[in-house]
């Protein structure tokens, strides 16, 4: 693909985080560095041990193909390949790609001299896999409490889980995060329509600007958080989406082993009603 | 503006207030936990649990000793003693031997004077009590010969549910719900209310006298992908999920030990368990439409519910937070008379 002709003043070197100037180059589009190496090795070793794990599976119907983890009688010690030993490797390689992507973002903002927050915010979504796979198996003593790798197995997974504690939505963390994410969706869908609404006025008419859009929701709601304000708001409602996604989940077993319905009787029990 | 910001901030801080007040009392558990795979890895088919509740549970589920073994007796009951309707074929110090452990059971604070009044012959059926016992014996040697696929060979006694008490601890009665307004909001169908029944959800408060009385439809999943064929509506799965709830409760066990939730209806995907709780929810129902209901009238007033119906009996009457009551330890090798 043909380099765009501003592109070429923000390839600069410098700002790699490991490995010096010996990474520090592009291919195509691409930035490589250390981490884009380790990304791809990961990815590629990952990928691989997937496509193993299938051919050793009954099926090939992508539906259906499952790599799970090690029965709970293995704990925290290393399975043979076949009985989720696999599952262990592979996880092993997607932390190894997440977190290389995480660190080439860095990298790659460092050269650009701007903030860390997309690597950070990436980081988060890392954090609530880690908090699955590691975390919370370790918390509760065995690796097989991480979720098999399959497009179904995974949601079976996660329904029964959900059923260990009778009626996951009353799981304050689950909740909060439910209300992040749709809140997430609706702020974006507002922000995109009223983007749009400014870049499309009636044939003939100029392209409105920030005061339009400002004006707008200050009619409507009192109130426009601007133009920066609305992508820290983005930010915030979806880091936190993930969040407590991953606390929700934390939380399940190593903290609470009964039904989630139960969590609440302390707001039955408050003097004032009760 | 000044004014929606104040607002938003002060509501903001009443929700602050609430949240660290529930992170602070809601009685958080630790690791480590306790867990017991049920199906495929992988799957989530685990029962999960607090090893430091479970080892109450197992404490005060410890059984008893049983009373002193004794020769039957030359004479059989029914010789000796008058109106022994029926035990009349022990032998009388086998039925003495019984007498003194339903008392043990049921009423050892009260003692014998809980069934026999104290002012006249052991023979009279003045005190309600006593009719109430006499049926429970034919109830308990009922469920022991023709409830195997329920109880097995562990089979139950008057202690699985009185442990100690002459009313068990968790008994059932209908339950109407508060007072609430009428017209277009006269009904809810029991929801909205957390209910205790319910394990504290808002689902229908009252999931026993549609299931456990009447003969309620409990199945509700459709048995093919879309849902085509089925006539069940969310309302009715709710009032099931009340139901699946209390057994859960009841037992002490999550949604896994008997169900798949990947399809929940099928018995190819289900743990063996979920057999043998079918087979308790027809044993509840026939134990309370044939032994207790018909007790309505002998029992006074102030035994029966708000709406004058008798105590019934739950999955946690004899359950009472135990996959297996009395850690599945039987005692009819000790009262080989209650298996009829």
């Amino acid at each position: 693909m043909a380099l765009l002709n501003f592109e070429r003043k923000y390839r600069v070197r410098g700002g790699t985080l490991v490995g010096g100037d010996l990474f520090d180059f592009w291919v195509g589009q691409f930035y490589v560095g250390f981490f884009g190496v380790t990304t791809i090795f990961f990815t590629l070793v990952g990928t691989a041990l997937i496509v193993w794990g299938a051919a050793l599976g009954p099926t090939w119907n992508l539906w259906q193909i499952s790599i799970a983890p090690p029965d709970l009688s293995y704990g925290l010690a290393l399975a043979p390949l076949r009985d989720g030993g696999l599952w262990q490797l592979i996880t092993v390689c997607a932390l190894g790609a997440f977190v290389s992507w995480a660190l080439r973002e860095v990298e790659i903002c460092r050269k650009l001299g701007i903030g860390y927050h997309v690597p950070i915010a990436f980081g988060v979504a890392i954090f609530a896999y880690f908090v699955l796979v590691v975390v919370r198996p370790v918390l509760m003593g065995a690796w097989g409490h991480g979720f098999p790798y399959g497009i179904i197995s995974h949601l079976d997974w996660v329904s029964n889980v959900g059923y260990q504690y009778l009626h996951f939505h009353y799981n304050p963390a689950h909740m909060l995060g439910v209300s992040f994410f749709f809140a997430t969706v609706f702020a974006l869908s507002l922000h995109g329509g009223l983007i749009l609404s400014a870049t499309n006025p009636k044939k003939g008419e100029p392209v409105k600007t920030p005061e339009h859009e400002n004006t707008f929701f200050r009619d409507t709601i009192g109130y426009s958080i601007g133009t920066l304000g609305i992508h820290r708001l983005g930010l915030f409602l979806a880091l936190n989406a993930g969040f407590w996604s991953a606390i929700c989940i934390l939380i399940s077993g190593p903290f609470w082993t009964r039904g989630w319905p139960e969590w609440w009787n302390w707001w039955l029990a408050l003097p004032i009603w009760s | 503006m000044k004014a929606v910001f104040v607002a938003t901030v002060a509501l903001g801080a009443v929700g602050a207030v609430f949240g660290v007040l529930g992170v602070l009392i809601s009685g958080w558990e630790r690791p480590p936990v306790d867990t017991k795979q049920v199906g495929f890895r992988g799957v989530g088919m685990e029962q999960v649990t607090n090893p430091r509740e479970e080892a109450k549970l197992i404490a005060q589920d410890q059984l008893p000793e049983p009373q002193f073994p004794v020769d039957p007796g030359s004479e059989p009951a029914s010789e000796v003693y008058q109106n022994v309707q029926v035990l009349g074929d022990l032998g009388v110090d086998e039925f003495i031997r019984l007498m003194a452990a339903i008392t043990e059971w049921v009423s050892p604070e009260q003692g014998c004077a809980y069934c026999h009044s104290e002012d006249e012959e052991f023979s009279s059926d003045s005190l309600h009590t006593k009719v109430v016992a006499r049926r429970m014996i034919e109830m308990t040697r009922h469920i022991n010969a023709n409830w195997q696929t329920h109880v097995g060979q562990t089979g139950v006694t008057c202690l699985s549910c009185h442990r100690g008490q002459p009313v068990p601890q968790n008994v059932w009665f209908t339950d109407h719900g508060p007072p609430q307004a009428l017209g277009m909001a006269a009904d809810r169908d029991g929801q909205n209310l957390a209910g205790a029944a319910v394990g504290s959800t808002s689902l229908p408060f009252d999931p026993f006298t549609p299931f456990l009385s009447n003969d309620g439809t409990i199945r509700v999943a459709s048995t093919q992908a879309l849902p085509a064929g089925s006539d069940r509506n969310i309302k009715q799965t709710e009032s099931t999920y009340g139901l699946m709830i209390h057994m859960s409760e009841a037992l002490g066990v999550n949604c896994t030990f008997c169900h798949n939730s990947r399809s929940f209806f099928d018995w190819e995907q289900s743990p063996p368990q979920r057999v043998t709780a079918w087979h308790g929810i027809r044993l509840a129902r026939e134990l309370n439409n044939e032994f207790l209901d018909p007790l309505t009238d002998v029992f006074p007033d102030n035994r029966l519910g708000p709406l004058g119906d008798v105590a019934k009996i739950n999955c946690a009457t004899c359950h009472n937070g135990a996959s297996k009551p009395f850690l599945g330890i039987s005692m009819l090798p000790d009262y080989p008379e209650l298996r009829e």
